[in-house]
């Protein structure tokens, strides 16, 4: 699998990028769109109104002081505007290359099949059209081949650079918007309209145009709102509290605690946290086809994997010789070797590559007919003039043997059952009626693997192989490649079968898949991720689609929904245990006409009063811009148990959102009382 | 120093040992009960049936909210009907006329939500039969109420997939009979055998020996005394509260009183953990309960071992604090009541919280202000921390990179919701009711103090009534019809806007399927956990109420330390 280079995305500093972000930040000020974010929305309003006070001079605060207060107020709204368009435009900039391969085309549609070709553009086309497409023409919309068989180019989606074969009926059916018949001609029928194809939708995410908040999101911004309320209900009571106490502080420093005091940071970067998760899957070419589905991979907790191709490399390799009783072990080999010429597949080669480091060599000069390998006889060999020589499955060289009236000794079937124990695969040799013994074929699983799948345990996450393999084969595997439990002689029924049961134990369950067969386990799955060359069914039933038709890739998105959740999170607490410092800061200052004492709270020893509170307010407006590049590129998730992730993140986010306030306000407030701002 | 330290020591011994046995026992006529024993098939058949309920039938939350609702009503009604018309009932040796409708229903709401706060003195103002069959009553029943609603709110956290989290009448009655009533008579016959009065005779007038008279009230006190400290109700039988010396005659029946505050709402932590079959999951937030506890305790003491240091060179003898606080008791007594009765929302003081130091009473006035969650009232006390414990696992959970979840369950909007609603209970009723309070002239005019520390006196008292603990800080003038009204109200805000959607949540938690637990599983019974609730705790409470503490106790401290004090009006 050649992997595709991520889809083009900005850096952070792109230029271009920054002032076009630097625009969107000014046109989201629209009150429709900040409406969208209830804490930036509330933030606009007191920007307002302290806007009002400062134009008007009304308030017992000093009039500089009260405009510089305003001013800040309006950067939060800004910067929180600004994040989001940051995230919006990277998301933009790779929608734009995904988009690069969905540009108008012509399309040739059939009026019903065997009809005339009508030329008409690929935008006005309707789910249900049959269209054809010839050698070199671009296929105009996703759809299912109807008639003919062609070999497609889909590397402008996948990267893969060779060709693969689209037909009609079975798991090769589906094709894609975009890409290019490079040979024949197909007849397709549309399946998505396009504008509402998988990659539109995609992009539409990225965007942020129909960008829906996910369920969790939702509960984030509840909270966010819940706690703007108290600090309505805190700032608004301490007015009375401070007439008791003898003192009326100015409306500008109330307005000025209040902004401090909501969850500003959080709720300026929530939909760039969001926007930036889409975004980081769509780098690792995986489309979502909504929001919580990200989410809902974070929360998987079983992972479905297909043995071969993820846990073991596709082919098996020849590791050794078993001669039967009475059987020399260079006549084994030189049979073996012989009976594979014919096999072209990666097996066979490498039985004539093991004969051969084995010294088997020099036989090439015997004259004979070679049988090459199908997927009928199972069955690969030469028939030379002393004898009929033949390698293959266990019961097809039984049958080829019977059919002679042979039969498999004893110890040929005792070696064969040992192989399939240990997780190899046996093939038995044979020369005309008698078995010369067996080749261990081994499952080679790929370096690497194991240690990854220890990491995911440790982080809770279970491994689950799927194997087509009988239950012997597929135990030993599971045991050398460290799986927590495996389904040998998988069908799709078994498959959907250990999903639900394993769902009603109280599991989340993440599964890849490509065939029509597997689409009703993809649906019950939490997190079906269907490969790109699978079928429109399969592409239906899941909710991510891997464009690299990678199925390690489930892996990944496991961890970008960690990462997207857990950035959440970070940012949530970070920006709650930020309000203690601003106390520190605001409450000494507010007091000190009544209390002058209360200056024993001012362990900051920030300048003045008014250099306090503007302090506090400008540190809440830099933080967001300081925290772009985290919320962007989310917090770095490595598997680690949940516990340690815990400590280790609230030792950041917790105890670091308690102390990097108390700094960052006493340098701003240095830097203030020098330029003589306060 | 060290006998006092060996004290706490002591205390925080018996109360958790016996709170482990304690929860054992509820368990077993709670959660599970055995229905099987003929003893208690029996009483609770022949209690059940004679009242039309089927024990076996199950309330989904909005129905058990309603009958709590109802229950309440209907006991807050007859309350108010028995204290109008005092005069015309039996037992009333004083002739003590019915009350204002005011007070009558300050303290009707104030006894039926648990608060037990008294806008009155009980000896000059209460007939022995309202003591009896209104106060001592309600002090049952609220109690019952509580550990009823916190048994259905842990139902919802431990049950899966079901609709229904138990029935109010049936948990009411299992409560009364088989958790309250069995330790209200043991402990009532302690006192009364460490001298407590119990009888019905009128006051005696006795001549002192300077010539003067003195009248020395009693009555029926040590029945009520039991079910006050064990109920977390609080409220005296006489005016001093346990700082009399007929409600709390010695030694011993001052370590059985602070005992029965905490016994029952510390044993809930380890109800919880066999409810949810997780002993782990109670102990973790008994531990989170008990640090809060053990912070303010070492603070409340330290502040008052030190003293003033204003009046040092005034007053003869160690620094120590001693104004308002008796004798017999000392400090380390004083401020192991003040701290457990305000940590439990029980409010029974043994001395005058507002003779403490600015610091030694802001400690009291924090574990208020928390909502009354380190251990709290019965039942109330740990629904009110379940209420955290969503909030701190909604906050901290997605760090772990999965959805925030709790007990295998999903933490998702609903619950959120919920819970901020609970959560803005104490805000409104202490923030709202405490600035009107500040800024009203006739609710003003109730304050005794200038400066801080009125506002300290106001902050209290609202923080008192809405978080129902029902302790005074004295200084506060409660009878008038502005805060008899604004604070019954606040009560009633405290008690039910933390029921209602403690309940729903319950609901909404019994209705989800539990996921299986792995590595990846947020943990919440170690002591990452346990930090993190103390800290969510601390931080969202801070956070509220930091202003307002900073113009009272704080600002009285900072002035004291410096020197200056603050003139009466």
């Amino acid at each position: 699998m050649t992997k595709h280079p991520p889809l083009a995305g900005p850096g952070l500093f792109d230029p271009a990028l920054l002032s076009h972000a630097a625009r969107d930040a000014v046109l989201k000020l629209d009150p429709r769109r900040l409406a969208k974010s209830p804490v930036i929305f509330v933030t606009a309003i007191i920007a307002l109104l302290a806007s009002v006070y400062a134009a008007f001079g009304i308030g017992d605060a000093p009039a500089p002081l009260i405009v510089q207060i305003a001013a800040w107020l309006w950067a939060t709204v800004l910067f929180a505007n600004f994040a989001e368009a940051m995230a919006e435009g990277r998301g933009k900039a790779r929608a734009d290359s995904l988009r690069a391969t969905q540009a108008e085309t012509m399309a040739k549609r059939l009026a019903h099949p065997g009809a005339p070709p009508e030329p008409v553009s690929s935008r006005s086309l309707h789910k249900g059209d049959l269209v054809r497409i010839d050698a070199g023409d671009t296929i105009p919309a996703d759809g299912e081949v109807v008639e003919g068989v062609a070999s497609v180019d889909e590397s402008a989606i996948t990267g893969e650079s060779a060709p693969v074969i689209r037909e009609e009926g079975g798991d090769r059916s589906a094709v894609t918007g975009g890409t290019r018949v490079v040979s024949d001609h197909l007849v397709v029928r549309v399946t998505q309209a396009p504008g509402e194809g998988f990659l539109d939708r995609m992009i539409a995410l990225v965007e942020g145009a129909d960008r829906r908040k996910t369920p969790n999101e939702v509960a984030l911004s509840l909270l966010l709102t819940g706690l703007t309320i108290i600090f309505v209900l805190v700032v608004v009571t301490l007015e009375p509290f401070a007439i008791f106490s003898g003192e009326t502080i100015p409306t500008a420093y109330l307005l000025a605690l209040f902004v401090t005091l909501i969850p500003t940071t959080i709720g300026g970067l929530l939909s760039a946290i969001g926007i930036a998760g889409m975004d980081r899957l769509v780098k690792e070419n995986v489309i979502a086809k909504s929001g919580r589905a990200v989410e809902a991979a974070g929360d998987v907790d079983t992972l479905l994997i297909d043995k071969t191709g993820t846990i073991t490399y596709g082919a098996r390799q020849a590791e050794t010789f078993y001669p039967a009783e009475g059987v020399e072990i260079e006549t084994l080999i030189r049979a073996a070797r012989l009976a594979s010429l014919g096999d072209e597949t990666a097996e066979g080669k490498s039985i004539v590559a093991l004969a051969e480091r084995m010294g088997m060599r020099g036989d090439a000069d015997r004259i004979g007919t070679l049988v090459p390998f199908t997927a009928e006889t199972r069955l690969s060999g030469i028939d030379l003039a002393d004898g009929r020589l033949r390698k293959g499955a266990t019961d097809a060289i039984a049958r080829w043997l019977a059919a002679d009236g042979g039969a498999l000794p004893d110890d040929v079937r005792d070696d064969v059952e040992r192989i399939a124990r240990a997780g190899g695969t046996p093939l038995v040799v044979a020369q005309d009626r008698r078995a010369l013994g067996t080749i261990y074929l081994k499952d080679v699983v790929k370096p690497g693997i194991k240690a990854r799948f220890a990491e995911l345990r440790a982080a809770g996450v279970r491994t689950v192989m799927i194997t087509g393999d009988n239950p012997l084969t597929a135990a030993a595997i599971a045991a050398e490649a460290g799986v927590d439990d495996y389904v040998a002689e998988a069908t799709p029924e078994k498959k959907l079968d250990y999903i639900r049961a394993t769902q009603a134990d109280g599991h989340l369950i993440a599964m890849c898949g490509d065939g029509s067969n597997d689409a009703p386990a993809l649906a019950q799955a939490d997190v079906g991720v269907a490969m790109n060359d699978g079928t429109p069914a399969a592409k239906e039933a899941a909710n991510l689609i891997d464009l690299d038709s990678d199925p390690t890739k489930l892996m990944r998105v496991v961890e970008v929904g960690k990462g997207l959740l857990i950035s959440r999170g970070a940012l949530t607490t970070f920006s709650l245990a930020n309000d203690v410092a601003k106390y520190f800061a605001i409450i000494p200052a507010l007091f000190l006409a009544a209390y002058p004492q209360l200056q024993a709270l001012n362990i900051m020893r920030l300048g003045s009063p008014g250099s306090a509170i503007l302090s506090a307010v400008i540190f809440n407006a830099v933080v967001i811009v300081v925290l772009i590049p985290l919320a962007l590129k989310g917090v770095a998730y490595r598997p680690m148990s949940a516990a340690a992730l815990l400590r280790r993140n609230l030792l950041i986010y917790g105890l670091g959102g308690l102390l990097v306030p108390f700094v960052g306000i006493k340098l701003i407030d240095m830097a203030v009382t020098a330029l003589g701002l306060a | 120093m060290v006998i006092d330290l060996a004290q706490f020591a002591l205390y925080a011994l018996l109360v958790t040992t016996t709170a482990i046995a304690l929860g054992a026992w509820m368990d077993i006529v709670l959660a599970r009960p055995r229905t099987d024993h003929p003893v208690f098939a029996r009483v609770d058949g022949v209690l059940c049936r004679s009242a039309g309920i089927d024990p076996a039938a199950e309330q989904n939350w909005l129905q058990y909210a309603a009958a709590v609702l109802a229950f309440n009503l209907a006991g807050a009604l007859v309350l108010y009907a028995i204290l109008l018309t005092q005069a015309a009932h039996p037992f009333n040796p004083q002739h003590l006329p019915g009350l204002s409708p005011w007070l009558a229903f300050n303290t009707a709401i104030s006894f039926m939500t648990n608060t037990n706060w008294q806008a009155y003195g009980g000896e000059t103002t209460l007939s022995y039969f309202s003591q009896m069959a209104g106060l001592t009553v309600q002090n049952f029943v609220s109690a019952a109420t509580g550990i009823a609603v916190g048994v259905a709110v842990i139902r919802g956290f431990a049950r899966r997939e079901t609709k229904t989290i138990g029935n109010f009448w049936v948990d009411l009655v299992r409560a009364t009979v088989w958790i309250l009533l069995p330790l209200a008579i043991v402990v009532g016959l302690a006192l009364v055998a460490l001298g407590v009065p119990q009888n019905l005779m009128p006051y005696t007038s006795a001549e002192t020996l300077s010539g003067g008279v003195q009248t020395i009230a009693q009555g029926p006190a040590a029945a009520q005394i039991a079910i006050k400290q064990l109920g977390t109700n609080g409220g005296g039988f006489w005016n001093a509260n346990s700082a009399h010396p007929f409600e709390n005659p010695s030694a011993l029946t001052n370590l059985i009183e602070m005992w029965a505050i905490l016994a029952l709402p510390a044993a809930f932590c380890f109800l919880y953990g066999r409810m949810v079959r997780d002993r782990r999951q109670g102990r973790a937030i008994f531990a989170a309960m008990a640090i809060v506890w053990a912070v303010g305790l070492g603070v409340t003491y330290a502040a008052e071992t030190v003293g003033n240091p204003l009046i040092a060179d005034v007053v003869a003898g160690a620094p120590a604090n001693m104004e308002g606080k008796d004798a017999r008791f000392g400090i380390a007594s004083s401020a192991l009541w003040a701290v457990s009765t305000t940590a439990a929302s029980n409010g029974s003081v043994n001395a005058m919280h507002d003779s403490f130091t600015p610091i030694g009473s802001l400690m009291p006035l924090v574990n208020i202000l928390t909502g009354e969650v380190i251990f709290g009232g019965v039942g109330a006390g740990f629904y009110g921390m379940l209420s955290y414990v969503v909030l701190a696992v909604f906050i901290a959970g997605l760090m772990v990179g999965r959805t925030p979840e709790y007990l295998g369950k999903k933490i998702e909007t609903k619950e959120v919701k919920l819970a901020l609603l609970a959560f803005f209970a104490m805000p409104v009723g202490i923030l709202g009711g405490g600035a009107l309070a500040a800024i009203v002239p006739q609710a003003v005019a109730a304050v005794q103090d200038p400066g801080p520390h009125g506002l300290t006196e106001i902050l209290y008292a609202y923080a008192s009534a809405t978080g129902n603990n029902g302790s005074a800080f004295a200084g506060f003038g409660a009878g008038s019809p502005w805060h008899t009204t604004a604070q019954g109200l606040c009560m009633m805000l405290g008690r039910f806007a933390y029921i209602i959607p403690m309940l729903a949540i319950a609901g909404a938690l019994a209705e989800k399927r539990t996921f299986a637990p792995s590595a990846g599983t947020f943990p919440t019974h170690g002591p990452i956990f346990v930090g993190l609730l103390v800290a969510v705790i601390l931080v969202l409470g801070g956070l509220t109420f930091f202003p307002a503490l900073a113009l009272g106790p704080l600002a009285e401290q900072f002035a004291m330390a410096a020197g200056t004090t603050f003139a009466v009006h």
